[in-house]
């Protein structure tokens, strides 16, 4: 185990930032800490790395209780997202400091830092001042200065986030290919949750300080553990149900009361790829009238909006679209194919109770 | 027309034309009248004016004095930039405010309460005179003032740079295990260098034409304790015109001199630096 977390809490002033927080690494891997701004991932990262010292738990580097050891002696790299270069020294200045500091040989460092430089793709650039570089040169140098005195993990600050779209996809390919050369341990924050599921082998999710869900990319969008995580990774409907006469109701749509007596209440969600349409009004149980449609690329959004005014989001290819023949204002028969029980922020359900599950496509014919 | 450069926002003509006709009657005709009335001296004159055993001595107080008081600024009002940019403390912002003072209060003043603090009997005085520490009436004293009215120059130049001195850097330098020493030695200071310069400059150029507060504080004491702004309004009162004017002109030829190496210093320093 790489980095390890357990019950890891962070009080600024009366404040928490990071509340009782377990979590750990395995070697080799690359982890994604994903969650909306300000919700203590960045304070994790920190914490891991010296620079913030936690008021609660522990945290162990490579088995070895990190939690008094100074920054400067803990030999982890950090990668800022400010980038945080050194401007009045060249690349390979910038990238030797951490190594002159060690003491290492003047030829050992040379050869590091070539090394270093082919790695990266930044030969030629080593007399360069950090000024006369662009911002993705300038995030390698980041790299590479915290990769040079071979760290025994990489830590990353939301390491795309100041650079353009197009770069921005170009260097999470590079960080997925630099981590498979190098397989050093790596942790980034991100707030995209495009780029963690993209990019990481699994996904730490916060929100406000806690930790929600770990999981494989994989598992945080087939199997999220609560309302937060299903919203926040990728689209998903979300409805607030409530039992009446045995069965759960939102508007019109009805589900399984989950043995719940009357007059009790519980959310469900489903992705948009969980609703059904047909443009013959009888295949499905609901009815409804396509509002608008969102072209992605290959895969188009659809928009439905149910007589009482609800609204549904759905999913399709645009080859399905064409077959269907569909056009914004026309009406539909639609049907949800499966759908998950969801916990509110911060609870998770048990573990029978957040599983998916199937609803026939005749269910809707039999009530 | 046609061809000339298209600009949405006019008004250079306008804008260089007022400041060169500022220019000229503010500071370059009253150059080159000082320039037009000496040729009116021989060379030799001239040189005999300017270069006399207590010209000399005038020349040298006041750069040494203006030098060093400078360089005390820069040191201290480094420090000073830092603890009021960096730290929270209660008193800051009174602190800060304090900074501009040396601005608002009239030289003549800080010249007065200086001679009167180190006097052999003032307040600080009574206790450095006995050790020999004499702030009035001796080339300490011109130091003191001197440093007293560059002091705001460094901190107000250095306070904006640090307030964008970006945190990262210095925590980066820690994450690859660079103690504070060290991160201030290469880090901190080349990057603040550039500025720490300017402020110096100005520190230096305000230094050099202080008068006010010397006056009171020096005792005027020729080779000893005159500054050269003293000796030529000594001249003048003595109506001597035309020598009061040839030490003027070293005085600025000299500042001048001066001021152009610092600017190609500061230049030099920050080559590395830009944005």
């Amino acid at each position: 185990m790489s980095i390890e977390l357990k019950n890891v809490s962070k009080k600024f002033g009366g404040v928490s930032a990071v509340h009782e927080v377990s979590f750990s690494v395995n070697d080799g891997e690359l982890v994604a800490l994903l969650g909306p701004s300000g919700c203590g991932k960045t304070t994790v990262l920190r914490m891991i790395s010296g620079l913030e010292l936690p008021t609660g738990g522990d945290l162990f580097v490579r088995g070895v209780r990190v939690n008094d050891i100074p920054v400067q002696q803990r030999n982890i790299g950090f990668v800022f997202q400010s980038y945080a270069l050194f401007k009045n020294m060249t690349v390979f200045k910038n990238i030797a400091f951490g190594l002159k500091i060690k003491k290492w040989k003047q030829a050992d460092i040379a050869a590091r830092v070539a090394e270093l430089l082919t790695l990266l793709g930044l030969e030629g650039f080593e007399n360069r001042y950090p000024h006369q570089l662009s911002g993705g040169q300038r995030q390698r140098v980041a790299i590479a200065r915290a990769l040079a005195p071979k760290p025994s993990v990489l830590l990353l600050d939301e390491p795309f986030g100041a650079v353009d779209a197009k770069i921005r996809q170009e260097l999470r390919e590079w960080l997925v290919h630099l981590h498979h050369d190098l397989k050093v341990t790596t942790l980034f924050v991100t707030h995209d949750q495009e780029e963690a599921m993209e990019v990481s082998n699994r996904i730490v999710i916060f929100s406000r300080g806690h930790l929600e869900q770990v999981g494989t990319p994989r598992e945080v969008y087939e199997q999220p553990v609560n309302e937060f995580v299903a919203r926040f990774i990728g689209v998903m409907n979300v409805l607030e149900l409530e039992v009446r006469g045995g069965i759960a109701r939102a508007h019109e749509l009805e589900f399984p009361n989950h043995g719940l007596p009357d007059g009790q209440r519980l959310r469900i969600g489903f992705r948009p790829y969980a609703v059904q349409i047909s443009t013959n009004l009888k295949t499905f149980r609901y009815q409804a009238v396509l509002r608008h449609t969102y072209f992605l690329g290959v895969l188009l959004r659809l928009e439905l909006e149910l007589p009482s005014g609800l609204t549904v989001r759905a999913r399709m290819t645009k080859e399905e679209f064409a077959h269907l023949g569909l056009s914004d204002g026309q009406s539909v028969s639609m049907q949800i194919r499966q759908y998950r029980v969801l916990a509110h922020e911060g609870e998770v359900l048990r573990p029978e109770v957040a599983t998916t599950y199937d609803i026939p496509v005749n269910l809707g014919e039999g009530i | 027309m046609a061809d000339k450069k298209f600009n949405p926002l006019p008004g250079f003509g306008l804008t260089l034309g007022f400041t060169l006709f500022y220019l000229s009657v503010i500071v370059l005709i009253p150059i080159a009248a000082l320039f037009l009335k000496s040729f009116s001296l021989s060379w030799r004159e001239f040189l005999d004016l300017a270069t006399n055993a207590r010209a000399l001595a005038a020349y040298k107080l006041t750069f040494g004095a203006s030098a060093i008081a400078a360089l005390a600024n820069a040191v201290f009002g480094t420090l000073l930039a830092w603890v009021l940019v960096r730290y929270d403390f209660p008193g800051r912002r009174f602190i800060d405010a304090l900074v501009d003072f040396p601005f608002a209060l009239p030289t003549a003043v800080a010249g007065l309460t200086l001679a009167s603090l180190f006097a052999e009997n003032g307040w600080l005085g009574q206790f450095l005179v006995p050790y020999g520490i004499k702030g009035a009436f001796t080339p300490l004293g011109v130091v003191l003032a001197l440093t007293f009215v560059g002091m705001p120059f460094v901190v107000r130049t250095l306070q904006p740079v640090l307030e964008n001195f970006d945190r990262g850097v210095e925590e980066a330098a820690a994450t690859l295990g660079a103690g504070r020493w060290r991160t201030f030695l290469r880090i901190i200071a080349p990057t603040l260098l550039p500025t720490i310069i300017t402020g110096f400059a100005l520190a230096f150029a305000r230094a050099i034409g202080e008068y006010g507060s010397i006056v009171f504080i020096s005792g005027n004491m020729p080779f000893q304790t005159e500054i050269a702004p003293t000796l030529i309004v000594m001249r003048l009162e003595s109506y001597d015109y035309t020598g009061a004017m040839a030490l003027a002109i070293v005085l600025m030829l000299f500042s001048f001199v001066l001021l152009a190496a610092i600017n190609w210093l500061e230049n030099w320093a920050g080559k590395f630096t830009k944005q």
